[in-house]
């Protein structure tokens, strides 16, 4: 039942905006989110899954009954932990929206509300339609918000993001689609049940049948991840969307794609996932080098900020990949650390371009002198981020890096990579460090430098509206990283359950192909 | 012979509706003329109940029995949705045509003379071509298929002609006529030829024969083939597909926008229908049997080409007519994928997209109907731009019927091209799926022009003024429409049930 209200409420939330007087929207907006947030903290205390594995929160009626199709939702641990981390953005994203934007109020509030419910909706699906509805809906509410309130070249960057999604998951519908048929014609009955596909799939298709299907699910979630080639959409549409939209595209949207992988890729298709991994590896790490060393070149702040998440979704790939508890683990808390961190640091952009309509690093600097507070918060997310420890940046990288290079043994972590991929990847963490520290360095330190520009309304410094914002993300940060076993303990048994049907697959891959002398 | 004529009760309905309709035109009385509309709404919702009665509630068992062994159930499933379309379409031609003649007659200005009025015309017509959709889809031989699909085509082809007075309309109209009359000789020769081939013109005896000789030879023979596949191509152009697309795109923007909106429907429904009756004769049904090779390889290159062409088209376009008229050229493509599929999952699968289709094609033109810019219609994509500022309602019903036309979740065309997708994977035919696919994403490239630029566009730039048009009911076509396309995937399990149920009955025919 939690799951459904999970659901409704922001649904319902959003048609109350849609019809409440005008100056009440927002508090609307925001209580609805709040409630929805609450709701989602008793979930997760109900949800009897911790640690051990297994399903909770279940929910199912059926939608088609001729196809098998239900509405059927539900969630692992892993699931839960990132349907916590929407709804705890939301409440923020919404205030920290509250004065950025000015015209088509009530649209606005609506659509984000319709894009938190699409968001859950994904990873509370247990059913494959409801999954690719509500994937495929989510980009419904962002195309608008980028395309009515983004900046110059919003038109552009709205289509751009939609084709590139839209195709990809296509692509990706007819490879699930191809799963359901062959699952049919096995079974002798339609299921778009998720476990039952994956129990089906993982072990009744052929290697070639996985290959293709790998190859259509990639494209479905390379793209949204996104992982170099197909990253180019991203920038842009970061670079072009309000603020509440960057955090929520980078908080949450981006994470579809890597919990794709991990519902779908990494249990339907082990066979091609073992086959392909280093070739995939390889991909995320070009990705991430690629990308840190664009995020160097940059003058405008916020585009930074965007190549610098298709670096860091790299690592997640990468520890995905490691097909070990350690990568794994890594990874998801690298899904979490990584929205509440880029998640603030797109808040404090959309503040310092509230104040002076301006990104470029060319124009401003040394701001420390004149927003103290704001200037704490950029360098303390900014260390998050790099990875320092005590902070939670540093806690996923170390185990995605970690993961990644015992995975090249078949002893207790088995695997496919290895120490060299770890290491090529680790550069990543070096270039992030310098192209971070280099904007911190010229905006917030350095000689006073503002744009001529006309300031808001806004107080030259942080407000109160603006610090309960960050407060809670800088909290989450630091639990993270001093404990952030609490996490990874909460996700131990469905990361367990998940690589089950790994560890003699990967050893035994890796010893047929050491012995044919094909280097992995 | 009685029971052919109890089943023909909804095409009566809507024949006695055209009489009424032709004779009230020509009245003196204002009142009458305005009422057209109303008596083609009631005709078509008698033929809709009409349909339910005869088909549920039968006289008494046998004559259903007898019948069914002649006459194909599609008729079931197929005159509902045509009354459902056909109902929204009324509103979207309600009061345009002679509208200027009938203002003109209301101010005085004229006497009222009945041989220049076509108002009466026009709507006899209308219901003339939605009669030759429904015997369409109750066809069960050659020459009853041939005279059904020209009763849906040649009262277009006038309505295209009477419905908007300029130069335009009439390239469009005698282009329309004269390649449709190039079509038919095609399909006539095609069933010659099938005649020759078989020796009968009986849908369930052709079956019986061509399956006989497929069980002694190994196939159809090469006349019946060729007489397969010179049908086919006739048909294809009713349903605008290539390689007899060419006309569609200059006469869906000669016509005037309402007139539009039907021949995106009722012409390709009718082809569509007329296909699955066609290719039956070949013995492939539901329980077993297959397309000849030669037929299926044109099938699928028909397909591919037409949804290619019709989407690389649309993308060209910067009149609105044209992209939509090409934009429903690529949907004959994704229909095609449904027949490719087959008789079960693939034909209820095509009686469902068609009816999403239709109402989300309705649904477009209803808003270019409802809209004026200095008198005429709007011609430019571009003049959509910033409508939400002056008329959300119609901006927001133009961006979810180009978002259910896209096959977005969770609008109705999403479920109807899921349909075919899922019948399409199920046949084997994961290509043509994947080729579908990156054509809808090409074809997001333009319908997200008209989500994006009557949404989020400004209005200065186009410099145009868009004002309402002064008829309410493409209006209320376009709200009916939205509504329908919203909550449609609710009724998708019983319409599943339903299609399955008449397609059943129609492929299993023969085995009786």
């Amino acid at each position: 039942m939690f799951a459904l209200l999970l659901l409704v409420i922001p649904i319902l939330t959003a048609v109350a905006v849609l019809f409440v007087p005008e100056r009440t929207i927002r508090t609307c907006a925001f209580l609805g989110s709040l409630v929805a947030a609450g709701v989602a903290i008793l979930a997760a205390i109900s949800f009897g899954g911790w640690g051990n594995g297994g399903w909770g929160l279940e929910y199912s009626t059926p939608l088609l009954p001729l196809y098998g199709i239900h509405l059927s939702l539900g969630v692992d641990s892993v699931a839960l932990l990132l349907v916590l981390l929407t709804a705890g953005l939301m409440p923020l994203a919404i205030l920290g929206s509250w004065s950025g934007i000015q015209h088509r109020i009530r649209e606005y509030y609506t659509w984000l509300l319709v894009l938190s419910a699409a968001m859950t909706g994904v990873f509370l699906a247990r059913d494959l339609l409801v999954f690719y509805v509500c994937f495929e809906f989510t980009l419904v509410p962002m195309y608008f918000l980028i395309a009515i309130y983004g900046s110059s070249n919003r038109a552009w960057a709205s289509l751009k993001f939609f084709i590139y999604t839209f195709l990809g998951s296509l692509l990706a519908l007819a490879g699930l689609l191809y799963v359901a048929w062959a699952a049919a014609s096995h079974l002798g009955e339609w299921t778009f049940s998720i476990p039952a596909l994956s129990d089906f799939a993982s072990a009744g298709l052929t290697s070639t049948e996985q290959t293709w299907i790998l190859a259509a699910l990639l494209a479905g979630f390379a793209v949204k991840i996104p992982l170099f080639p197909v990253h180019t959409w991203l920038p842009l549409a970061h670079t072009e969307a309000p603020t509440a939209g960057s955090v929520i595209l980078a908080g949450v949207l981006l994470k579809l794609g890597t919990y794709g992988i991990y519902r779908f890729v990494l249990p339907m298709v082990p066979a091609a996932v073992v086959e392909w991994a280093p070739f995939l590896a390889v991909l995320a790490i070009i990705g991430i080098l690629y990308a840190a060393l664009i995020c160097w070149v940059q003058t405008d702040v916020k585009k930074l900020v965007a190549y610098s998440s298709v670096s860091h979704l790299g690592f997640c790939v990468l520890g995905l990949l490691a097909l070990n508890p350690l990568g794994m683990q890594g990874s998801v808390l690298y899904m979490i650390n990584h929205g509440l961190s880029t998640g603030a640091l797109f808040f404090l952009i959309g503040m310092m371009y509230e104040r002076y309509h301006t990104r470029d690093m060319g124009q401003i600097g040394g701001l420390a002198r004149v927003m103290p507070v704001w200037s704490f918060f950029m360098v303390f997310f900014v260390l998050a981020s790099v990875g320092l420890p005590g902070l939670n940046g540093f806690v996923s990288e170390f185990l995605c890096l970690m993961g990644t290079f015992a995975a090249g043994s078949t002893g207790a972590y088995p695997g496919l990579l290895g120490p060299w991929f770890a290491a090529v990847a680790a550069l990543g963490m070096i270039f992030a460090a310098m192209y971070l520290l280099i904007m911190v360095g010229k905006v917030v330190f350095g000689p006073v430098r503002e744009p001529a520009n006309e300031r808001g309304p806004l107080p030259a410094d942080l407000n109160l509206r603006e610090i309960i914002v960050l407060v809670p993300l800088a909290v989450g940060c630091v639990y993270l990283g001093v404990q952030p076993d609490v996490a990874m303990h909460a996700m131990e048994g469905a990361i367990r359950d998940t690589l089950a049907i790994y560890p003699d697959l990967a050893g035994s891959v890796h010893d047929m192909l050491a012995s044919t002398g094909a280097e992995p | 012979m009685m029971d052919r004529i109890w089943f023909l009760l909804p095409e009566l309905i809507m024949l006695t509706g055209a009489v009424v309709c032709a004779v009230s035109g020509l009245s003196r009385d204002v009142g009458v003329r305005r009422a057209l509309p109303g008596i083609a709404i009631i005709t078509l919702i008698l033929a809709y109940a009409a349909s339910g009665f005869v088909y549920e509630m039968p006289s008494d068992e046998a004559s259903v029995g007898d019948a069914a062994a002649v006459f194909p159930w599609l008729a079931r499933m197929m005159i509902p949705i045509a009354s459902v379309v056909g109902v929204v379409l009324v509103l979207v031609q309600s009061g345009f045509v002679d509208r200027s003649y009938e203002d003109a007659v209301a101010a005085g200005r004229l006497q009222f003379d009945p041989l220049r009025s076509n108002r009466g015309e026009f709507w006899s017509f209308f219901l003339l071509s939605l009669g030759g959709l429904m015997l369409t889809s109750s066809a069960s031989d050659l020459i009853w298929l041939f005279l059904a699909l020209e009763l849906t085509s040649l009262p277009t082809y006038v309505m295209v002609a009477i419905g908007r007075k300029d130069r335009v309309a009439q390239e469009a109209a005698m282009k329309y006529f004269f390649l449709g009359a190039m079509a038919a000789a095609i399909l006539l020769l095609g069933f010659g030829l099938l005649y020759g081939a078989t020796g009968t013109m009986n849908f369930a005896e052709m079956r019986d024969v061509l399956s006989a000789r497929a069980g002694e030879t190994g196939s159809i023979g090469s006349l019946a083939t060729i007489g397969l596949l010179m049908s086919v191509l006739g048909v294809a152009y009713k349903l605008a597909a290539a390689p007899m697309h060419l006309y569609a795109a200059d006469v869906y923007d000669g016509a005037a926008a309402p007139v539009t909106a039907f021949l995106g429907f009722v012409p390709k429904a009718a082809g569509a229908v007329g296909l699955m009756l066609l290719l039956s004769i070949t013995g492939w049904t539901e329980s077993g049997g297959s397309l000849p090779p030669a037929v299926l390889v044109t099938l699928w290159v028909i397909a591919v080409m037409t949804m290619t062409l019709g989407n690389i088209g649309a993308l060209l376009q910067d009149r609105v007519k044209r992209m939509l008229g090409y934009s429903s050229i690529s949907h004959s493509g994704y229909i095609l994928i449904g027949i490719i599929a087959g008789p079960g999952a693939g034909y209820s699968a095509v009686l469902i997209y068609l009816l999403a289709y239709g109402l989300g094609n309705t649904a477009t033109f209803a808003v270019l109907a409802s809209l004026r810019s200095g008198g005429q219609e709007l011609e430019r994509v571009d003049d959509l731009a910033g409508l939400r500022e002056r008329h959300p309602g119609l901006a927001w019903a133009m961006a979810i019927s180009a978002g259910s036309l896209l096959g977005f979740p969770p609008l109705f065309g999403f479920w109807g091209k899921l349909l075919l997708f899922i019948a399409g994977v199920a046949s084997g035919h994961l290509l043509i799926v994947i080729i579908a696919g990156i054509n809808s994403a090409i074809s997001a490239w333009y319908y997200l022009r008209l989500v994006a630029l009557p949404l989020t566009g400004q209005g200065e730039g186009a410099g145009v003024t868009v004002e309402r048009s002064s008829s309410v009911g493409p209006r209320y076509a376009a709200i009916l429409t939205c509504v329908a396309l919203i909550l449609g995937p609710l009724l998708l399990m019983p319409m599943l049930d339903e299609a399955d149920h008449a397609i059943t009955q129609t492929t299993s025919v023969s085995e009786e």
